[in-house]
């Protein structure tokens, strides 16, 4: 069972580029209409230089152009099937653009377990750069590992 | 954001969403880059346990998101945060809404605290979060 000596492990940075293509597919399977994401000129009028991403798509770049998306999970011999999305937290520092290219470092900053060891909650934090060495937002993620009950 | 400034309780995000169903699912896991089969394979999921597929919690933040992005420009959100309080079985039928709880000064600026929820069709709730937003 994982424990407190995860803390503080890191694992491969991913660099993601924004890709027009592949945010218009996320749109598109979110049902998003809003113009500030598809059009540059409303994009621009909102003061942004090109279209923005939507508060929620950091995650999915780093899931898209990870060499293994789940690489935390098996360098900390996670099983997939145990785990659980518990808390998802994003704090924004500045813009993120179609043709931004972005690097997230990600780290394990918890563990803690949970009704007596049932449960386990891994929470790894993300600092996101983008090209021009900007921080532009911070990840976190807080995952849930259902444990084995002790047979 | 309107010129106006939003009081304690005004409810300021509020939008409906269609159904989830596997094809949704399965549009998500390839748009997202999320591809655990829990959410697409059923075999899966029932060896993992569960009596079906179900959905992703990032899609049902990402429709939380698109809801908030409705009323507020993206330029003005400094944080987005969400618990997942539980699954999100298919067929359901999401609703979601923030409302003010607080207008604070933070950063250099006056922003306003929000209150947000997933809720389904049974109003059981989703996703409960918090936005910050400038004002």
């Amino acid at each position: 069972m994982i424990d407190q000596s995860a803390v503080g492990r890191t694992f491969t940075p991913v660099t993601a580029r924004v890709e027009p293509g592949r945010l218009r597919f996320f749109l598109d399977t979110l049902g998003e209409t809003n113009a500030i994401y598809r059009d540059e000129a409303t994009a621009q009028a909102a003061g942004f230089t090109a279209a923005p991403v939507p508060p929620t798509y950091l995650f999915c770049l780093e899931m898209m152009d990870a060499p293994d998306p789940f690489e935390f999970l098996t360098a900390l011999d996670i099983d997939l099937a145990r785990v659980l999305h518990g808390e998802q937290r994003f704090d924004y520092h500045a813009p993120v653009m179609v043709g931004d290219t972005l690097t997230f470092r990600p780290r394990v900053t918890g563990v803690t377990d949970k009704k007596g060891g049932a449960m386990t909650l891994i929470v790894v934090d993300t600092p996101v750069t983008n090209q021009h060495g900007v921080h532009v937002a911070d990840v976190s993620r807080t995952v849930v590992v259902r444990n084995a009950r002790p047979s | 954001m309107s010129a106006r400034v939003p009081s304690v309780g005004d409810i300021i995000v509020h939008k409906e969403f269609p159904p989830i169903t596997r094809h949704r699912l399965a549009l998500y896991c390839g748009a997202s880059g999320d591809h655990n089969p829990i959410h697409v394979d059923i075999d899966f999921a029932k060896a993992a346990g569960f009596p079906d597929v179900f959905a992703h919690g990032m899609l049902v933040m990402g429709y939380l998101g698109q809801a908030l992005t409705d009323a507020v420009a993206p330029s003005r959100i400094r944080s987005f945060s969400t618990r997942f309080a539980a699954i999100t079985q298919l067929g359901a039928k999401l609703t979601c809404e923030g409302t003010v709880t607080e207008l604070i000064e933070q950063g250099g600026e006056k922003r306003a605290k929000l209150a947000l929820t997933t809720r389904d069709q049974n109003g059981e709730v989703k996703l409960a979060g918090e936005a910050i937003i400038a004002l």
